[in-house]
């Protein structure tokens, strides 16, 4: 449904985005992920038609993003990171301009509408005027101003962006809902939201795709070993080297206070060290307090991925 | 013509819905309502004079023309309350969309950027002629009490709306270079006090040159119509000065996509 090849941005001198390619299949919810000023903003601006790349190409729904533009925004449903309301006008109203921009019949317009509202929640408010929305409603109201022409890709820009617990949940069941239908980009910096919500990851740092997968497909592909957590009572300097005699031990490290004595195990990937490393506590006279092991969270992909470019 | 009509209706909704033009048409009624009084009070003054001094002269009192003592005279001081009046009404236009981000909205649906600006621009002008002709009432009430020629108050605003087809589209085009509209107002105001005042620096200039400046005046085009004189000259030159500002307007506007 989408093929971005090879698609750079720059301003001037400042290179924002840079050789960005990837491949969103029809029906897929796809999570953009990145820290601030990653790029994800400029990415989806030149897959909305708004901002021309400076390099290479992409197509939405088969049509190329700079020569059949007016194609590709039929198509296209938007929600920019700050929703694009009108704040004076009134729900009903506001989606009515939108739905007759974007090309919807007049005989499908009110049906359009109250599918819209119905969908995102906001029927009840459908004659308020905008600007007395609170902050989690004109989320919505911006959600259905790019769902009002059924389209068959929509590109979120931070949808779920200053609002509340409750309404964040709320948001993300609607978009979950949208999968399947439709082709959904959304772009994010909370990561749960990313593992909840999309079958399909790409982070994105400093302008170029540092990985892409699943949410499985991208831990399993950066696991350097499986790590224990061991709380472990005795002198450290003696448990550390008790530690490291274990086999299959790579790495030990401390977590927290010194004193604490928790010890972080890296083992080689595959291995369960905790049979044997259990054993040697307890023969060397030391009080195991706990031993678990930990998974690679989201974050830690995140991190790692975000964050090699500073080791390098 | 379908998107036309959108964006038209959508400005003027949003016209009528804030108070921006109540407020502007309040302002600009009750201002020009003031001007038109005094005038017409000055004009009855100086009947009553030249009445007096007659009688006591014994002489034939002088014929008083209406329309060069009221009518022209309330047209030569309406001018420039217009050049106030329509930057107020062209400010916000791009400045906001530009502001709010809306604009994020238009540039990415299937309507090209003529089809926004010529909604943007109609209802506009749709205000600026619906507060132009209310001023025509106080017409209506010079012919209660007086038999003014009604030609040259009609080409006079005739003349007028093509005046306020050059203004809104000279500050369609500020409202489009900014997203701030205090800087729109400004830029509009400098652009259409320049082209006022421009054929003064012609007295200064060279034969040709002075014809050229006096040619790029506002003001000079405008006297014909107030006179009932129709020109093809004048009407050209509001029609080309608009189209220009258009046609820059949608570049601008436009300017986002090429700038790679």
């Amino acid at each position: 449904m989408i093929e971005v090849n090879e698609l750079s941005k720059s301003y001037g001198e400042v290179v924002a985005v840079e050789g960005v390619s990837f491949n969103v299949k029809k029906g897929t919810i796809l999570g953009f992920l990145g820290p601030n000023g990653a790029g994800k903003t400029t990415t989806m601006r030149m897959l909305t038609c708004y901002l021309p790349p400076s390099g290479g190409s992409a197509k939405v729904a088969g049509y190329d993003v700079v020569e059949e533009s007016m194609e590709v925004r039929r198509r296209i449903g938007y929600l920019p990171e700050q929703p694009p309301l009108y704040l004076d006008m009134t729900v009903r109203s506001y989606l009515r301009f939108v739905a007759r921009i974007k090309g919807v019949t007049s005989s499908q317009l009110n049906g359009r509408i109250d599918d819209t509202m119905e969908k995102t929640g906001i029927a009840h408010h459908q004659n308020t005027v905008i600007s007395h929305l609170s902050k989690g409603y004109k989320q919505r109201v911006g959600l259905a101003q790019a769902l009002v022409h059924n389209p068959e890709v929509l590109v979120l820009d931070e949808p779920t962006v200053g609002l509340d617990p409750k309404q964040i949940i709320e948001i993300r069941e609607v978009i979950k809902g949208l999968g399947g239908q439709h082709t959904v980009i959304l772009s994010t910096h909370i990561l749960p939201e990313v593992s909840m919500t999309c079958e399909q990851i790409i982070i994105i740092n400093n302008g170029r795709i540092a990985g892409e997968g699943t949410p499985e497909s991208l831990m399993a592909q950066l696991k350097e070993g499986e790590v224990l957590r061991a709380d472990i009572g005795g002198p450290s300097d003696a448990v550390n080297a008790l530690i490291r005699g274990v086999e299959g031990v790579i790495d030990v490290s401390r977590e927290g206070d010194v004193e604490r004595g928790v010890y972080l195990v890296t083992s080689v990937p595959g291995s369960d060290v905790r049979d044997a490393l259990a054993r040697e506590v307890i023969g060397g006279g030391y009080t195991l307090r706990e031993l678990r092991s930990l998974d690679m969270t989201l974050e830690d992909i995140f991190l790692r991925l975000t964050t090699e470019e500073v080791k390098a | 013509m379908r998107n036309f009509l959108a964006v038209y209706s959508k400005e003027m909704r949003s016209y009528f819905v804030s108070p921006v033009a109540y407020v502007i048409a309040g302002v600009f009624l009750f201002l020009s309502g003031y001007l038109f009084r005094n005038i017409l009070m000055q004009f009855n003054m100086l009947c009553l004079q030249l009445g007096q001094r007659a009688q006591q002269m014994g002489g034939q009192m002088p014929a008083l023309n209406l329309n060069e003592m009221v009518v022209v005279q309330f047209f030569a001081v309406m001018d420039f309350i217009w050049l106030l009046i329509v930057p107020m009404l062209t400010m916000r236009l791009y400045a906001e969309e530009k502001k709010t981000g809306t604009i994020e909205l238009l540039m990415t649906s299937p309507i090209s950027s003529v089809e926004v600006l010529l909604g943007k621009f109609f209802a506009c002008f749709s205000l600026y002629s619906i507060i132009v002709s209310l001023t025509m009432v106080y017409f209506v009430i010079l012919e209660a009490y007086g038999s003014p020629d009604w030609g040259p108050i009609f080409s006079g605003y005739l003349g007028y709306l093509f005046l306020g087809a050059t203004f809104i589209s000279v500050g369609i085009l500020a409202s489009a270079l900014t997203e701030n509209q205090i800087v729109a107002v400004l830029l509009s105001f400098g652009i259409l006090l320049l082209f006022w005042l421009i054929d003064w620096s012609a007295s200064f200039a060279g034969p040709t040159a002075a014809k050229i400046l006096q040619y790029m005046s506002f003001i000079e085009h405008l006297e014909d119509f107030q006179r009932g004189v129709i020109d093809s000259k004048d009407v050209v030159f509001y029609l080309s000065f608009s189209f220009f500002c258009l046609f820059l307007t949608t570049r601008v506007v436009e300017s986002r996509r090429w700038r790679r």
